[in-house]
Order: C-alpha cells, then structure tokens, then sequence
C-alpha cells in the first residue's frame, strides 16, 4: 500500500493504483464506445476520427478492447469480494425510489458500495466477457477466418447489444459519480472523501475502516 | 463511375445520385446447361481486372483456384451427381457474386460508400471507402466477398461495373465460347431463361428452372439450372437464400431504435439533474 496522507476530515478511498488503474480503463472505454458506435450506426460514423478514421478504427478497436478487458480484469479482482450483494442491499434497493428523489434519510446502512453500483460491477463482468468473446469473433484479419460466418453473425448481434447494455450502465456510473453524488469524484481523482460524505453514503464501510462509532 | 446513378449506398441514411432516367436494371444469364467448364470466364475475367492469383495446387478435380479468392472473382466448381437413373451429371457452376436485388454485404457494411448499388443493379464494392471489417462476409447469403492479405479490404465480381456504364458487356460474357453466358436488359435474360429452361423441358429435364431468388428481391446474375428443384446439387447453391435474421437484426430497426436508447439514457440523466439536483451530503459540495 502506498502512503496516503490523511488530511483531518478525510477517508481514503482509493490508492494510487486503483485510480490510475479506473482512469485508464475508463480512457479505453471512451475510445472503444467512440469508435464501435461508428461501426454501429452511420451517424455517429465522425466518432472514427478519434482513432485516426475508419479503417485505423478497425484496425485499433479490438486490440484497445482486450487491453481494456486485461485492466478490467485488475479491478475485478480488486473489488468482487466489495460487490457482493447483501441483505441489507436488498433492503436499500427497495427504496430506490426515494434514493432517486433525494430522500436518503434512514435508508439502510451499506458497506463500501450501494446495490446500484453492485448491479453495475456485475453487468460490466458479463458485458466485458461476453464482448471479448464476440469480438474475437469479429476480429479481423487476424481470428474472423476461424469461425463459421453464421456464428459470426451471432456474435455482431452480441456484441451490439453488450455493447449497448454496458454503455447504459457507463451513463448512469458518470452521471453518478460527477453530477448527480456530490463529493464522489474526489475518491477516483485525489483517493480521499470527506468524513461526511462516507457517514451518508456508506456507513458501514466508514465504521469499518475509520473504526469510529 | 458518376456516370451511373446509386440506388443504395452502405452506411448512408440519406438519398444517393438519382436524377438520371436511363438505368435500366441489367443481368447476366448463366445456362449451366450450356457450359463446357473451359474456364475462359475466369481467364477473361483475370485480364480485365488486372488480378493474378498465386498458383495453387492440384487437389484432384477440376476446381482451380479451389475457391474465390481477393484474385479470382469467379470460378468455376465441379460437381459429379449420380442421378436416380444411374447415369453421371458433371454439373459445372459458375460462381461469383449474384448482384443480389437487396444485398447482404451492403446492409452490413458500416463504411459510408465503401458498397454501393447502382441504379442498374449492380452492386459494387468501392475500395477506397473499405474499412477491412469484413462485416460483408457476414452480411452476404452466398459466401462470396474475400478480404486480401495485402491491404485488408474486400473484393468480389464488379459485373464489370466499369466496362457496363460504357455499355460493353462483362469480360466472361464476351469471351465465352458456347453462349452459356449472356448479358442484357433483366427483363431479357428472365424472357431467354424461361425460354432455355422450356427447352430443358421438353429435352426430358422436368425440374428445370430459371434460378432467380426471391429471398433476396431477386438477383442480377440468374443460372438456368436443368435440376431446378435441387440448387444445391450445383456445389451448395441455396435453395432458398436470404439475409440472415442475424444480419436483420445487427442492422435493422435496433440500429435507430437503441441509438435513440443511448441518447435517452443522456437526456434522462440530465433532466433527472434538472428536476432532482444533486446529493450534497453538505452545503455546496463540489463534485
């Protein structure tokens, strides 16, 4: 573990490792969201751009995929046993509804992360896995010729709609931690949270590493 | 090729060059019941396209190349049938692209213009709009579209787009030397098909047929089949060939439909932030 000075009025949340970490596979993310939707649909073909047109979109998406699948497979390894769903999950899941309107008084306490962002860390381990196995599929020059041209017509329906369902869930992660949970980028930018915001949203996990009462 | 008019083009949403009245739709007849296999087709079609495939190995029949390839954009497959009477077919097929009426490769293409269909049906792949993804291969019922090893993009029979706009016919056409192939008007060579396929019939050949699929809107490369009720005799022609509900549904109604999802997903978080605000834990808490 690195050495986090704990300023007064501050929790670590994440080290150093885990940000660089997070940051790249969110970079990977952006570029392979950017040029598979100019594969997807023709209106959002301008996004190949972003990696030098279409055919260096072609040629880059899948090796930035299994790049970001190995980073990702870091973080699941990091944070599987933290996503485990638990009782009082369940509990705090049922009242969605006033999490959504910004009633969080009594909710039940939670550990480390809420049900939401335990559904997502699942969701992204079966999208994750299922695209790199469908683009391997998909992957030309290099592995397409080893399959059979029905399975590969299979695996672009597969991977289109993992794709899809994960940048879903990506949209709700961002608006999430930048706009809508004040006080929770700071976890993935400088490691730390107030002492406040850890009480509020995750009061289990705030006891558990502070040791306060 | 602006001299001819686009009726489809891949990966575009918007209407392609159409103003002109001329176009109409062209074919090429292959009466398999005329060929003798010589093979000038693939010759013809080598010197016209500047290709020259590597030289192969013999693997014990007829089939030289053995399949299509980036270099060989036809060629010529040999089936040997025993038929029920006990006596021998040597079925000898053409194969190339069909020109399809409602083409595969061309609804999975996600290159905008890297395939187009002209208004005279012949579909054609414009290499420098190729991306490589061979998503063509996907998309096409026939297996014909081959990706080269030396720059990555698809090539597959042109029907001699180039030399048709200036109203010559395709180079296989013109070198054949039995008139098993022939080029014209579609309306043409549907009227000559059925004429040769009653021939056919008469000379005892009951099942005889014009091959021009309907599950692809029809096909601007037509075969005069003498077992017309069995296409997969001739080397695996399908019976009955047509996009892949795969293919409809990779590049159908969810590519609008769950990209219109992605934008409301944006707008709902934002009018969420709008109507809601954010959790601030203390006042003026940043992000």
């Amino acid at each position: 573990m690195s050495q986090v000075v704990i300023k007064s009025g501050e929790v670590p949340r994440y080290s150093a490792a885990e940000r660089t970490n997070h940051w790249i596979v969110a970079i990977l993310f952006i570029l392979l969201a950017a040029s598979g939707l100019a594969f997807f649909h023709p209106a959002f073909y301008f996004l190949s751009w972003l990696l030098g047109g279409g055919v260096w979109a072609r040629i880059l998406h899948p090796f930035l995929g299994v790049l970001m699948f190995l980073f990702f497979l870091f973080m699941v390894m990091r944070y599987w046993q933290d996503n485990i769903i638990q009782p009082y999950d369940r509990e705090w899941r049922k009242r969605l509804r006033d999490v959504i309107n910004n009633r969080d008084e009594n909710l039940p306490e939670i550990d480390k992360y809420n049900i939401g962002q335990k559904q997502l860390f699942w969701t992204m381990v079966v999208t994750m896995a299922l695209l790199l196995v469908s683009g391997i599929m998909l992957w030309r020059p290099y592995f397409a010729g080893f399959f059979p041209i029905p399975l590969i017509r299979i695996a672009a329906v597969v991977h289109m709609l993992a794709a899809f369902v994960l940048m879903l869930g990506i949209v709700v992660h961002i608006y999430s931690a930048i706009f809508w949970v004040r006080g929770s980028l700071r976890a993935m930018t400088r490691g730390t949270v107030t002492h406040a915001w850890a009480k509020h949203h995750h009061p289990l996990w705030y006891r558990r590493v502070t040791g306060a009462k | 090729m602006q001299s001819l008019d686009v009726q489809k083009r891949s990966a575009t949403t918007t209407t392609p060059p159409s103003v002109r009245h001329a176009a109409e739709p062209v074919a090429k007849l292959i009466d398999i019941s005329k060929c003798i296999g010589c093979k000038a087709c693939q010759v013809a079609c080598m010197q016209w396209n500047d290709l020259r495939d590597d030289i192969g190995t013999n693997v014990g029949v007829y089939d030289n190349p053995v399949d299509l390839t980036d270099q060989s954009w036809t060629v010529m497959r040999f089936a040997e049938v025993q038929r029920a009477d006990g006596n021998l077919d040597w079925l000898i097929r053409k194969d190339g692209c069909m020109h399809c009426e409602d083409p595969g490769c061309l609804k999975a293409c996600p290159a905008p213009g890297a395939i187009v269909k002209y208004a005279n049906g012949i579909v054609d792949f414009v290499s420098e709009n190729c991306i490589g993804c061979g998503y063509c291969i996907a998309g096409c019922p026939f297996n014909i579209p081959r990706i080269s090893k030396r720059d990555n993009k698809a090539y597959k029979c042109t029907l001699c787009s180039d030399r048709v706009a200036v109203g010559l016919e395709p180079a296989c056409v013109k070198t054949c030397p039995t008139g098993a192939l022939m080029f014209g008007a579609k309306e043409d060579m549907v009227a000559r098909g059925q004429k040769r396929v009653n021939d056919l019939k008469e000379r005892g050949f009951q099942k005889a047929a014009l091959y021009d699929p309907k599950g692809v809107g029809g096909t601007h490369v037509m075969y005069v089949l003498q077992h017309g009720d069995t296409p997969e005799l001739y080397s695996g022609l399908p019976s009955d060939p047509k996009i892949s509900p795969w293919v409809s549904l990779w590049k159908g109604v969810t590519k609008p439909l769950l990209s219109i999802g992605l934008g409301l997903a944006v707008l709902g978080a934002f009018f969420h932030y709008v109507t809601r605000g954010p959790k601030e834990v203390e006042k003026g808490d940043k992000a």
